[in-house]
Order: structure tokens, then C-alpha cells, then sequence
């Protein structure tokens, strides 16, 4: 029991970075209709933000921590809105595949970017956050899983309010069920989309930070795992679904944690990929996700 | 109000406007009718600046909107009410109407626009919490109508009102569109197959016909033209 309940926890916190991955992949294509293959390589960036500015402040401090966590997130938002005005948006009016493999591009070029800039060997990624275990029973809760969890929570919540609470949340929806609609209503799309794309890209940055506390040896292609795992979270979930999203990365982490804890840990990569073939398989609409017939 | 001059307008090589012109006098209510494919449709996105000009010129207010884009030509008070509906499904019927006053930012403006829409369509009142895809086609068509109210519009363009909706409801949805126009001095085209009630409506109008004027003139007088009887009038 005491096993279960330590890998629903390791599961969970592993879950809730997935999660915030995987809402920038389907809040982009909830806008654009298209997945941005570069998010992955925006996650990276965010922890090569906070290794850098890691450095800057002193270790093991709450407002340490924070504040790094702030400022990836920042600097990755203007990553992201970087990346759409310059690559995406030029391309607005032409078919979806030419955007993908310009977002293909963008992820390549970030990766070995990232390699001429910070090296391709591994780096250790700072202890910003405090550290330390609590023994519940006989299940041991670490700080960073703590961390993870309550970043999470926070963030999610926080999108939640933005987009159901705000006029620019609300203007989000109106583009993603109908542009032209929008449109006609005054909005600038390219600026809820540009928004959207800040928005996704500072949850990106969340999650690599949150990533590299857990896994602290980061490189510029880290981002290639847990990226694809999260836009398969999104998949499950329902693409372009938010809490879809959420829920996707909460499953996918917890069973790949569980799997990695069984005897057949050595699929805990493949599974994500086996549930991805049984979803399009079976429902390819995703868990929450419903085929809605776009009027145009 | 509204001028537009030798408009043409083309989908990739296929033509679809043949070099238009007609104006539109403040507190009108002027009429574009016309069969399936004629082009009304087009003028109007045209005129909203969702598709571009091959040639011509748009005025609205005295200046040149040819070129404008879309969300700046809204701002000035120009309104696009658009064929099919266009409602956003999947958000609330107060959602949609918030998105209708998406460039106000005045709250008590805001909320005196909402008492008007209320007031021509008690209905969405009722219905206020309710997912705009679960109304009915009038409703929609309310909702459609409302939101743009929402704007603070000096100028409405309705696209095809009556498609698709309750023939009982088409004439309540009549009666509002001449009640916003007498009771709040807003200017309206109103684009339509339904040539007579249309014509019933408004104070001139224009037919056309792939994609050009064939006629023009005063409602009254083109409601008893034995040409446009025998081709829109049913006889
Ligand atoms: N998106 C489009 N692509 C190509 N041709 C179009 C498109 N929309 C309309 N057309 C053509 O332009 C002409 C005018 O269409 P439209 O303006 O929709 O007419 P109406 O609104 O009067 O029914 C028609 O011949 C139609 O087939
Ligand atoms: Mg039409």
C-alpha cells in the first residue's frame, strides 16, 4: 500500500510537469490549429534560463527559487512570442504542413543553438529551492516533489482564471472556435495568438524547471522526451482541450511512473507511445476532447 | 454613410464582383438582394475587410477603409453581422456578448448596450448562462444581432437574417431590425434572398445578379417592378 501510495506521488508530480508541457501544445493548436513541435526546445530554454540565473542567487532559498522560476517563465513567454512573430506568422495564410515543418526547423535550430551556446555536454542544474524529505509513514515526500505539485497547482488555477475569467481568455476561446468571428467582434488576432503563445511558453518554462529540480542533469536536448510525452498527454487529453491537457499529464505521468517501478521498466519510455497508438486507435478525439463540426 | 465605388473582387481567377457601386444614406435602411451566388456575401466581407478589393474604393464616414484591416474597420462602428451566424458555440450566450464589446472598455457604456440587447431580445436574457450552440436558429440569430449591438455600432450589415430560421420568427426578427434602426438611428444594409420582405423593409434597394447592380431604386416602387416580380418576387 505504502508502495502505491509513494508512486501515485512520484506519478502525480511527474504528471504535473507533463501537464504544463502539454498546455501550451494544445493552446496553440487550439488557436492555430497546428502542433508547435519548438514548445520542447522552449522547455529546455527555461531550464538553461534558471541553471544560469541559478547562479545568481544564493541556493536554497524560497525567494531564490522563485524568483528564477519568475524570470524563466518571462523569458521564455518572450522566447515564444519571438518564435511566432518571426517564424509562424509570416506563414498564417499557408498550409498547415509548411508550418510544421517550419516548427520542425525552429525546434532544430533552438537545439543546436542550445549546443553552441551552453555546450551539448550535461550541466547540474542548481539546487535553488530548499531541500528536504518528510516521512509520511512509510512514504517519503521530497521538497521538490512538494514544489512541483504546488507550482502546478498555482499555475493551473492561474490559467484557469486567465482564460475563463479575462476579456483576453475569453477573446482565446472566440478565436479557437471561429477566427473570422473574432474578427468581425475587433479582435487583433495576431495578438491573442501571440498572447496564447507567451502564455503556453511561460508554462513551458515552468515545467523545465521544475523538471531540472527533479532531474538535475540538463542538456539542450532534454527537451525532446518529456516534449513528446506531453504533446502525447495532449493528445490523450483531447488537443486543444485545456483541462484535457491537465488531466492527459496527470495520467501519463502516473503510468509511466508505475510502469518504471514494475518489471517491465524498461517500456517506461514505449508506453507513452503504446497509449498515444491506443488513443487514435480508439478515440481519437481524445479523453475529453469531442468532434466538433468547425462552421465556417 | 457608406460609398462604394467600382468595387470588383475575385477568388484566385474565378470573378465574383464585377465592379459594384452604390451608397448607403446615414439612418437608412438599404437592401442588397439577389439569388444564391450572386455576390452579396462577398460585398459584405468585402466591405468588412475579411476579403480585399481587386479594384474600387470603400468610404465609410468620409474615408477610405479599402485597405483597413478587419479589426480596425469594426472600430470605426462598421458591423458585420455575418452569414450563417457565426455565434461562438462553445462559449456562454453572456460570453458572446461580451465578446461583442470586446472594443469597449466604458463599463457603464458596456452595460447600458446589454440593457438595450435585452430589451430588443428579452429572450437572450433568458438564456444567458446557456451555450450559444444550444439555441435554436432564431435564437442564434438574436444572439448574432445582439452582439453586435453590443459594439456600439453606427453601421450594420445583416447578412441572409432569415436563413435558416422559424418562418414565425423571421418576422419578429424584421420587426427588431426596424426597431434598432428607428429607435437608435443606426444605418443598415441588409443583405437578403427573401426579396419581399426585404423590400418591405427598407427605404432603396439594389439586385444583384453575378455580380452585378441590374437594378436600383426606391423599395416601394421595385416591389410592384414587373421584371424583378416575375424573378425574385415569386410572380
Ligand atoms: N471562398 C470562395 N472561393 C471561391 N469562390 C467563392 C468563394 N465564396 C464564394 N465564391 C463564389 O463567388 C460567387 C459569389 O458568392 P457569394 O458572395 O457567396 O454569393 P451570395 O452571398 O450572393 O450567395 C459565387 O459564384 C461563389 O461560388
Ligand atoms: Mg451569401
Amino acid at each position: 500500500m505504502s508502495e502505491f501510495l509513494q508512486q501515485l506521488l512520484n506519478g502525480l508530480s511527474l504528471g504535473a510537469i507533463y501537464a504544463l508541457i502539454a498546455l501550451g501544445y494544445t493552446m496553440v493548436y487550439g488557436v492555430l490549429r497546428f502542433i508547435n513541435f519548438a514548445h520542447s526546445d522552449v522547455f529546455m530554454v527555461g531550464a538553461f534560463i534558471g541553471y544560469y540565473l541559478g547562479k545568481l542567487v544564493p541556493e536554497h532559498t524560497v525567494w531564490g527559487g522563485l524568483g528564477v522560476l519568475a524570470a524563466a517563465m518571462i523569458g521564455c513567454a518572450l522566447l515564444g512570442m519571438t518564435i511566432e512573430r518571426f517564424a509562424y506568422r509570416p506563414l498564417r495564410s499557408a498550409p498547415t504542413l509548411n508550418v510544421l515543418i517550419t516548427a520542425i526547423g525552429v525546434s532544430l535550430l533552438l537545439e543546436y543553438t542550445g549546443q553552441v551556446f551552453f555546450g551539448a555536454a550535461p550541466r547540474n542544474f542548481p539546487e535553488i529551492f530548499p531541500k528536504q524529505n518528510f516521512n509520511l509513514g512509510s512514504v517519503i515526500v521530497t521538497s521538490n516533489q512538494l514544489i512541483v505539485i504546488a507550482v502546478s497547482i498555482v499555475l493551473m488555477i492561474a490559467l484557469q482564471l486567465i482564460v475563463y475569467r479575462t476579456k483576453i481568455g475569453t477573446a482565446m476561446r472566440a478565436v479557437s472556435l471561429n477566427p473570422k468571428a473574432a474578427i468581425l467582434m475587433g479582435v487583433n488576432n495576431d495578438v491573442v495568438i501571440s498572447f496564447t503563445f507567451g502564455l503556453g511558453s511561460a508554462l513551458a518554462a515552468a515545467g523545465g524547471i521544475l523538471y531540472a529540480l527533479n532531474y538535475p542533469s540538463i542538456d539542450p536536448l532534454m527537451g525532446v522526451m518529456p516534449g513528446l510525452k506531453a504533446f502525447v498527454a495532449a493528445i490523450l487529453g483531447g488537443i486543444g482541450n485545456i483541462p484535457g491537457a491537465a488531466l492527459g499529464g496527470l495520467i501519463l505521468g502516473t503510468v509511466e511512473t508505475f510502469v518504471s517501478g514494475s518489471q517491465f521498466s524498461t517500456y517506461k519510455d514505449a508506453i507513452a507511445f503504446a497509449i498515444l497508438i491506443i488513443i487514435l486507435l480508439f478515440r481519437p478525439a481524445g479523453l475529453l476532447g469531442k468532434f466538433t463540426v468547425e462552421k465556417v | 454613410m457608406l460609398t462604394v465605388t467600382d468595387l470588383s473582387v475575385s477568388y484566385g481567377a474565378i470573378s465574383a464582383l464585377g465592379g459594384i457601386s452604390f451608397s448607403i444614406p446615414q439612418g437608412s435602411i438599404v437592401t442588397l438582394i439577389g439569388g444564391n451566388g450572386a455576390g452579396k456575401t462577398t460585398t459584405l466581407r468585402t466591405i468588412s475587410g475579411l476579403l480585399r478589393a481587386k479594384t474600387g474604393k470603400i468610404e465609410f464616414l468620409g474615408e477610405d477603409i479599402t485597405t483597413l484591416p478587419a479589426h480596425k474597420i469594426v472600430a470605426r462602428g462598421l458591423c458585420h453581422v455575418p452569414e450563417g451566424r457565426m455565434i461562438f458555440s462553445n462559449l456562454t450566450v453572456d460570453e458572446n456578448l461580451a465578446m461583442g464589446a470586446y472594443l469597449l472598455h466604458d463599463k457603464a457604456l458596456i452595460a447600458k448596450n446589454r440593457e438595450y440587447v435585452f430589451s430588443v431580445f428579452p429572450r437572450l436574457n433568458e438564456r444567458i448562462k446557456q451555450m450559444a450552440g444550444t439555441l435554436s436558429g432564431g435564437e442564434q440569430q438574436m444572439l448574432a444581432i445582439g452582439r453586435a449591438l453590443m459594439g456600439s455600432p453606427k453601421f450594420l450589415m445583416l447578412d441572409e437574417p432569415s436563413l435558416g430560421i422559424a418562418p414565425r420568427l423571421i418576422s419578429t426578427i424584421f420587426e427588431k431590425i426596424v426597431e434598432i434602426n428607428r429607435s437608435h438611428g443606426i444605418t443598415i444594409l441588409l443583405v437578403e434572398q427573401n426579396a419581399n420582405l426585404a423590400l418591405e423593409v427598407s427605404s432603396s434597394a439594389y439586385v444583384l445578379e453575378t455580380g452585378r447592380i441590374v437594378m436600383q431604386g426606391e423599395s416601394k416602387l421595385l416591389r410592384t417592378d414587373p421584371q424583378l416580380k416575375a424573378t425574385y418576387l415569386g410572380g
